[in-house]
């Protein structure tokens, strides 16, 4: 066999004649390929910032839910209508040792105004435990106090956006809001929180004791939620297990008898592996993508390259007339082939960091490329290279030295 | 003359075209001894073409026997044919051939890429190929691409990089046939002036005033050889009106380009 060496200056030489053509041959690997990496750049990224935010509420939360119920065969809505009272969450407050904080919890949408400046914004009326249950302190001011709760205190604790956007700059703290027409007293502000992973900005809400927003607000008996903070993150499966008991046996509910639960209980665990889940699929349906586009990348190398292998007849004929084996013909094409491909794979992988950088930048949307997604998307191109470049290579290869000098 | 350096014998070549047999060679037997200048003659279809093909082993012989010096060639597979080219044969084509973009070093070293006698490093196939270049008159040009040089300039850089493996025996396809009569000329000479130097040269050529640059004309006709005389005034190359001086020549459509 000829030497690597010459092998690979005869095709880098065929290369550098063509620059034009070769650029845009790698083209489609260099757009396949940057989209691979932006795109898994991006998605990472969403699922990065999506597991950070559910474990900064804490991998030992639960939710209590007041569930559907079935009266005479229909089937009313998710939490239509409450079966959880507040005698539940004192039980559970009481009989569940685990749970170390119990808030019941209640949300509305209302108008708040102060001075000339009005909100429509989310009310939660909460306990004094809250702000533990949510790992969420209170920047100025403070929270509430459980005597506020029993007296159903007209007191209030803004959320950033909230307390920005009627206050500007000013200090909130013992100024009197009204919501629903109803004053109330500002006595802390929240630290920020930014956004959910549903994307909803959790600083735009007012907390209030729950018992203030239940009958001043709201005017309902139901509990709309019971928020659980388990003492360790083991015991959160014992617990759940504890209150569904706890709850079946107060709801009067018989399983054995096909009577279904009227509560549903959801732990972060939970939400943490569901949104593993969505992010597993996010990832099949990216990484679908990019085989699609890595596919077409390939068909463009292949097509060009047996352009190129007609156009280039002549120079083949001559290789061949001067000396040149079906070898050396085949590995030139199919080193140029490859060198594209991985051209392209490197340029796609900076285009692709580039693009999502700059995403990061502008659309404040957190990024993160994983190495082994870089090191997949060249390994792919130079596969990618390496299939569609070799038909094209092997046609080279066959040419008849006598018919290839001869044609026009 | 001692041992020749091509050993024809009874060489056949069908060309099978649907139903019927084109005899494109029809029974050739011919020796040509080392040093010698020869010019194949003959008009289109006398086979001279395939002739050219088979002796520089582009082709192989329906039948006969094809010896290159000593070696049996007539059955050598593709490959080992395509080392038998790159080994002992020299082409010199009527358009030249050369990689268009690529300078004239470049265009002679191609040979030496495909070598298996001659692995030299990068820096001595680069030498090899100046001083083929050299040889040629074109050493200052070793840079220009073929768009930036003459007719005349670009024969003589194809007939470098022939040269520059050092071939047993230089084969010439119509090397005149793209050039006006004065630059023919200069090329001619540079043949004649490496035939001196004892290469073997084969010339395949129907004009009949290139032919008597050789030392020996055959002639094909029908596929067979029809005639084969000694050249009895060889015509000397470097004598027309204007003396065309071969090194170095600055050629009349190249603008010098220095950077």
């Amino acid at each position: 066999m000829t030497k690597t060496s010459s092998i690979l200056k005869v095709a880098f030489r065929a290369m550098g004649r063509n620059k034009l053509r070769s650029l845009l041959t790698a083209l489609g690997i260099i757009i396949g390929v940057a989209c691979v990496v932006a795109t898994i750049g991006i998605g990472e990224g969403a699922r990065i910032q999506t597991e950070s935010q559910l474990r900064s509420l804490g991998t030992n939360f639960l939710m209590v839910f007041p569930g559907t119920v079935t009266s005479s065969g229909a089937r009313s809505g998710w939490g239509s209508n409450s079966k959880l009272s507040e005698e539940d969450v004192v039980a559970i407050r009481n009989e569940v040792p685990t749970a170390a904080y119990v808030s019941a919890s209640i949300r509305t949408v209302a108008q708040v105004v102060y001075g000339n400046q009005n909100w429509s914004t989310s009310i939660q009326g909460g306990e004094v435990d809250w702000p533990l249950i949510r790992s969420w302190n209170v920047a100025q001011g403070q929270f509430f106090t459980d005597a506020d709760n029993r007296a159903a205190a007209k007191v209030c604790v803004l959320g950033q956006t909230v307390a920005t956007t009627l206050f500007g700059s000013d200090d909130p703290v013992g100024q009197t809001i009204r919501i629903k027409n109803i004053p109330f007293k500002v006595v802390g502000v929240l630290e920020a929180k930014g956004g959910s992973m549903m994307g909803q900005d959790q600083d735009d809400t007012v907390i209030a004791p729950y018992e203030t927003v239940r009958k001043k607000i709201m005017g309902t008996t139901a509990v709309g939620m019971i928020m659980v903070a388990v003492s360790s993150e083991d015991l959160v499966q014992r617990t759940q297990d504890d209150i569904t008991a706890l709850l079946r046996q107060r709801h009067r509910i018989n399983r054995a008898a096909g009577q279904e639960d009227d509560f549903m209980i959801r732990s972060q665990t939970e939400m943490l592996q569901h949104a593993d889940e969505q992010a597993n699929t996010m990832k099949v349906l990216l990484w679908s993508i990019a085989g699609v586009s890595l596919l077409v990348g390939g068909i463009g190398i292949m097509n060009i390259m047996l352009v190129s292998v007609t156009e280039r007849t002549r120079e083949i004929g001559v290789r061949m007339a001067i000396g040149a084996r079906g070898g050396d013909i085949r590995a030139q094409f199919l080193v140029e082939a490859v060198v594209l491909a991985v051209f392209g794979g490197l340029v796609g992988i900076a285009l692709g960091i580039g693009i999502q950088s700059l995403v990061a930048k502008y659309a404040h949307w957190p990024t993160s490329v994983p190495p082994t997604a870089v090191a997949l998307a060249f390994l792919f191109s130079a596969l990618v290279g390496v299939t569609f470049g070799f038909y094209p290579a092997l046609k080279a290869s066959r040419l008849d030295p006598i018919e290839a000098l001869r044609y026009e | 003359m001692d041992e020749p350096v091509i050993l024809i014998e009874d060489l056949h070549r069908v060309y099978t075209m649907g139903e019927t047999e084109v005899r494109a060679l029809d029974g050739v037997s011919l020796s040509i001894g080392r040093g010698e200048f020869v010019a194949v003659m003959g008009p289109s279809g006398s086979g001279k073409s395939t002739f050219m093909n088979i002796v520089g082993c582009l082709d192989r012989p329906t039948s006969g026997r094809y010896v290159l010096e000593g070696v049996d060639v007539s059955s050598l597979d593709r490959d080992a044919r395509a080392l038998i080219r790159n080994d002992k044969i020299g082409f010199v084509f009527q358009n030249f051939n050369l990689l268009p973009r690529t300078s004239a070093l470049e265009n002679v070293e191609l040979p030496l890429l495909y070598s298996r006698k001659h692995r030299l490093s990068d820096a001595g196939q680069l030498e090899r190929a100046r001083a083929a270049l050299g040889h040629v008159g074109l050493a200052e040009r070793w840079d220009h691409t073929p768009a930036q040089l003459s007719g005349g300039q670009q024969q003589r850089v194809a007939i470098a990089r022939a040269l520059v493996n050092e071939p047993t025996i230089l084969l010439a396809d119509e090397p005149t046939g793209n050039l006006d009569s004065r630059t023919s000329d200069e090329v001619m000479e540079i043949f004649q002036k490496l035939n001196d130097e004892g290469r073997t040269v084969i010339l395949i050529t129907h004009e009949p005033d290139i032919a008597e640059y050789a030392r020996r004309v055959i002639s094909f006709r029908d596929g067979r050889l029809v005639g084969d005389v000694p050249v009895g005034q060889r015509r000397v190359a470097g004598r027309l009106a204007a003396p065309a001086p071969v090194a170095p020549g600055p050629g009349p459509r190249a603008p010098e380009v220095h950077p």
